[in-house]
């Protein structure tokens, strides 16, 4: 039996997560017009290999990776690429990005398909790059490039492989249908990334909340008869974070400023690792996802296997949707997730949710008072962190302190928000001091740089013309030496050779 | 002299302050000397600061004679590319009161680069020799282009340019460069119509 | 905030009980001029004044300040009182969350230095004198000198007075100091405790400051009492349930404002609380002790703060 540890903080919400059925899967209509943006992972856009007008089949690429931190992008259907512009994405700053525009042509013709139902012969390495080349990316929400984490390389070796089945945030069952739905996927799926890996142990941790994909994933396990260890642990957000799981499950922290792999685990999601199953063994890319469709504002919430590039607004009109004044549509779940300002947006790798609540389901958030300097944020931080100073140096725009304080080991999770009696709202203060910090960073190298370019030039500049300086003097003391010597002055012959040739000129006009 | 010092308080209230004094004054003239650590001149910690524009908004040909003014005493708010965090970090390190931007040296602007218009360009290097970093790659009768990472937007380029074929371009566009920005103090109502979505993430 | 008012309800009749209705007078009179100060304040800075009203805290801080005042005060030491903790303790620094020291101790505080005599008159209980009645309460509130009143010292005066007699025979000695500690002056302190556990369980705070005052102060009255002599300091019984310990426990240094952030910082401060109340108690000037063991530690808090962080995930050193 394995021990189960217990997190600092975290809060207990409201689960809400019966609304949407999980262990069911609805399909819903394809829509005319699939939207894919070049940059759905952490990491550098993928860079377009179709031109507008091309006719693409299903499971072609339209995007190659560019470089080590990107992943390519697949057509999810067959049909005709329409634009490759900026369209309205999924952020939460509202803005636009480079996507590229499929007209569905509901044929739904695929590539020829090549798997390796054999991939327990193939190198790791070479699997590694199937699942790069299949478009992988940490389906979580972080969107990390999955082959880069599958290859944390000879200074990193990995003893356990963590499957995080914990979905801790209210609302979403996504993963949770997927281990109901797809359990035997998921198995074969955990056996090929341990492979990769080269892990002594796979472990799939799962929270208590979710009875049946524990049953499930257990039968499947028995079933492919497979060395993988299922642990559940008490429901608790955020239990679901990376380094939060890995503290429950094994005891060990992560080290600040470090990744799991130095301390030889990876975590990955289940999304992900039924993902890698499609890309090795049928050779698929990836180019659906399964979306949990919810919120009391729809009237049949769902969950969905929907075509990457599927704009929210098709799948919240397909789920029932009754718009209310001052409806906020939501991307993830309630505590991370961020309101969609345009519903033209698509869904990308790393939707997971879209919640669609009632103003009286989750009302607006009150007006901030004051803060009484309680420190409930601090009983709530699953980092053990002191949100309360950080609040206040946010404020001040304290850059030396924020990091003496650990700012960027924040999680950015919400407990200290959710707990906050004063309604103020923590997690954007350290969300925009991080994005200043980092600004102020890359302004700092760069005004370094600059100074340095700077000072070389002025350098070169003082070089010439001490050069020339010093050529100058050369041949006047040259001159001069001659003269000394005895010689013809160079200087003086010069001098009456142009006035002999001037008179020469003056007589023969 | 212990009867002295009983007869005379004041006096010898006055004596011992002069005394003590002295002894003390003369401890700390000696470490002064002798433990003095040869620290950064101010002149260079302050350069440190500055952004490095070279663009001579601040009335100085430079940031470094800028800079070693402000070691004399110039005031701290010259300096538009540098804008408030600049001149906050410089009140920190000199213990001075930060001041706002001075309006007559220029008006802090979003950071642009320069940007040639191929087009137009005759060849004619006098850009390349204006460049205080070196960031314009070209020669003679050859293709000019700035390289945008080393270009500090500076704008000395604008000037000697005879066809006037550079424009400064913002460098912090688009998705990349976006963070979220500190929640007003006062608690703003969502947009009711999407349409104002886009007036605000404008900012 | 609310909860916080209500908790006081139990203390506040049982002092009624036995000193009659000048606690509801002085709180009444000090909520008056508590909500318009904070009103007048907050539209002269510039800030909507009803939201500052709604959330009730200035109203805590004149409540927990007219239970600290004797019953019958003048009311003039009321006014003052408050106006000197709203103002004072509270506004000058920036208004709610941003006061380095308890508000009410800030008042009360002010108020012992600048008028001893009416601050150490406190009236007689229940069963030494008969209680007035209302209209003779607020006369002796309103026009003060107008009635002579037969006011005593308390239990904890008493006992720094004591110069002769062992501990036991001062308890028997005087009708003020019946009871384990005093006249009336149990009930008023199980009183509050009882609504300071109903606010533990209500989790409006957290238990590490209260228990560890208590504690503090238990622990040093036992060590201070030698077998009950002349010169003994009080047994621990008597300093828990005399004065304003559960009070001050409960109501005073929960304040979340003015003291420690962290669970561990609030163990310190609520130790080194009881313990410098012990220590003024016995070897200081002042009967009860906690208002400047309070402001006392509101100054170390910071400090407190500082060395108590807690260890962030994945800063703690592995284990060779």
């Amino acid at each position: 039996m394995r021990v189960i540890h217990d997190i600092h903080g975290g809060i207990h919400p409201p689960e809400r997560k019966a609304l949407s059925q999980p262990g069911t899967l609805q399909s819903l209509a394809l829509p005319p017009l699939l939207v894919l943006p070049l940059r759905q992972h952490l990491g550098v856009p993928a860079r377009p290999v179709v031109a507008v007008g091309d006719a693409v089949l299903g499971g072609q690429m339209l995007a190659e990776a560019n470089g080590v931190m990107s992943v390519p992008i697949h057509a999810p259907t067959s049909g005709t690429v329409r634009a490759i512009e900026s369209r309205p994405i999924a952020h939460a700053s509202g803005l636009e990005d480079i996507c590229i525009e499929l007209e569905t042509d509901r044929q739904d013709q695929w590539v020829v398909l090549e798997g390796m139902p054999e991939w327990r012969d193939r190198e790791p390495t070479m699997l590694a790059e199937q699942i790069r080349s299949a478009g992988i990316a940490g389906m979580g929400g972080a969107g990390f490039p999955t082959a880069v984490k599958l290859t944390p390389g000879p200074q990193r070796p990995i003893e356990l492989l963590l499957i995080n089945g914990t979905e801790c945030e209210p609302y979403i069952t996504a993963d949770d249908t997927l281990m109901q739905c797809y359990a035997d996927q998921l198995i074969e799926g955990a056996m090929i990334l341990a492979h990769i890996l080269g892990a002594d142990s796979t472990l799939i941790g799962i929270e208590d909340n979710k009875p049946e994909a524990i049953a499930c994933v257990q039968a499947a396990v028995a079933k492919a008869n497979a060395s993988i260890e299922i642990a559940s642990f008490p429901t608790k957000y955020p239990s679901g974070g990376e380094k939060q799981v890995i503290e429950i499950l094994t005891g060990v922290q992560v080290p600040s400023g470090g990744i799991p792999a130095d301390i030889g685990i990876v975590c990955l999601n289940p999304g992900t690792a039924v993902a890698a199953r499609e890309a090795i063994v049928e050779g698929k890319p990836l180019t659906h996802r399964i979306v949990t469709l919810t919120g009391e504002a729809l009237s049949q919430p769902c969950n969905t296997l929907a075509c990457l590039g599927t704009p929210i607004a098709h799948l919240l009109q397909e789920a029932g949707w009754a718009s209310e004044v001052q409806q906020r549509v939501i991307h993830g779940g309630p505590m991370m997730g961020f309101a969609v300002s345009n519903l033209d947006a698509p869904v990308t790798k790393i939707t997971n949710c879209v919640l669609a609540p009632t103003q009286s389901e989750l009302p607006l958030p009150a007006e901030p008072k004051p803060c009484i300097r309680c420190g409930h944020c601090a009983e709530a931080c699953p980092a053990s962190l002191l949100p309360q100073q950080l609040y206040w140096y946010a404020r001040a725009k304290d850059q030396e302190q924020l990091t003496t304080h650990r700012l960027f080991d924040c999680i950015e999770c919400g407990a200290c928000a959710y707990v906050c009696p004063s309604h103020i709202p923590l997690v954007q203060y350290y969300r925009a001091a991080k994005g200043q910090i980092r600004d102020s960073e890359q302004e700092r190298k760069r005004s370094d740089n600059s100074r340095e370019r700077f000072e070389a030039r002025e350098r070169r500049l003082a070089e010439e013309v001490a050069a020339r300086e010093a050529k100058r003097a050369a041949r006047k003391a040259a001159a001069q030496q001659q003269a000394i010597s005895g010689g013809v002055d160079p200087v003086q012959a010069a001098i009456e050779r142009a006035k002999a040739k001037k008179a020469q000129q003056g007589s023969s006009e | 002299m212990v009867n002295w010092l009983v007869n005379e308080p004041l006096l010898a209230a006055l004596a011992a302050l002069i005394l003590l004094g002295s002894v003390f004054g003369a401890l700390l003239g000696y470490a002064a000397i002798r433990f003095k650590v040869e620290g950064n001149p101010i002149s260079e910690q302050v350069n440190a600061l500055l952004p490095q524009t070279q663009c001579g908004q601040c009335g100085y040909p430079g940031c470094r004679p800028y800079s070693e003014a402000i070691a004399e005493g110039d005031a701290i708010n010259k300096c538009p590319p540098g804008g408030e965090e600049t001149i906050q970090a410089l009140a920190d390190l000199l213990d001075v009161e930060p001041q706002p931007l001075d309006a007559e040296h220029g008006v802090e602007k979003e950071p642009v680069v320069a940007w040639i218009r191929e087009d137009e360009c005759i060849g004619c290097t006098k850009c390349i020799q204006a460049c205080p970093v070196d960031a314009i790659l070209g020669a003679a009768k050859v293709m000019h282009t700035v390289i945008a990472d080393e270009c500090t937007g500076c704008d000395l380029c604008l000037d000697p340019c005879p066809v006037d074929c550079i424009d400064l371009i913002p460098r912090k566009q688009g998705i990349g460069f976006w963070h979220w920005p500190l929640p007003a103090d006062r608690f703003r109502p969502i947009e009711v119509i999407a349409t104002d979505a886009a007036t605000r993430t404008a900012a | 905030m609310r909860d916080v008012l209500l908790a006081t309800v139990p203390g506040v009749l049982v002092m009624t009980w036995f000193f009659g209705p000048g606690t509801l007078i002085n709180l009444v009179l000090g909520a008056a001029v508590a909500l318009a100060l904070e009103y007048g304040v907050m539209a002269l800075r510039g800030r909507d004044p009803r939201v500052a009203i709604s959330d009730l805290s200035v109203l805590v801080t004149s409540t927990l300040l007219c239970i600290a005042l004797p019953p019958y005060a003048p009311w003039w030491l009321i006014v003052i009182g408050v106006v000197t903790a709203v103002l004072l303790g509270k506004q000058v620094f920036g208004g709610l969350g941003y006061n380095p020291f308890n508000p009410a101790m800030v008042g009360y505080v002010v108020l012992l230095i600048s008028f001893p005599i009416q601050m150490s008159s406190w009236a007689l209980p229940r069963g030494l004198e008969t209680v007035p009645g209302l209209s003779e309460g607020l006369q002796r509130v309103f026009s003060p000198g107008s009635i002579d009143a037969l006011t005593g010292a308390t239990p904890l005066d008493l006992l720094r007075q004591n110069t002769g007699l062992l501990f036991e025979d001062l308890m028997t000695s005087r009708p003020e100091l019946s009871g384990w500690a005093g006249l009336g002056w149990f009930e008023v302190n199980l009183a509050f405790l009882l609504g300071g556990l109903w606010l533990l369980y209500r989790r409006v705070f957290t238990w590490h400051a209260p228990i560890a005052m208590l504690a503090a102060l238990g622990l040093c009255a036992l060590m201070g009492y030698d077998g009950g002599s002349s010169q003994s300091g009080g047994s621990a019984l008597f300093h828990l349930f005399s004065g304003a310990s559960m009070f001050a426990a409960f109501f005073i240094i929960t304040d979340p404002v003015s003291s420690a952030v962290s669970n561990r910082g609030r163990l310190i401060f609520g130790a080194l609380i009881g313990l410098l109340v012990y220590l003024i108690r016995t070897l200081g000037n002042y009967p009860d002790a906690v208002a400047f063991a309070v402001l006392i530690l509101n100054f170390c808090a910071p400090f407190i703060d500082h060395y108590t962080q807690p260890t962030v995930y994945g800063t703690r050193k592995p284990t060779p």
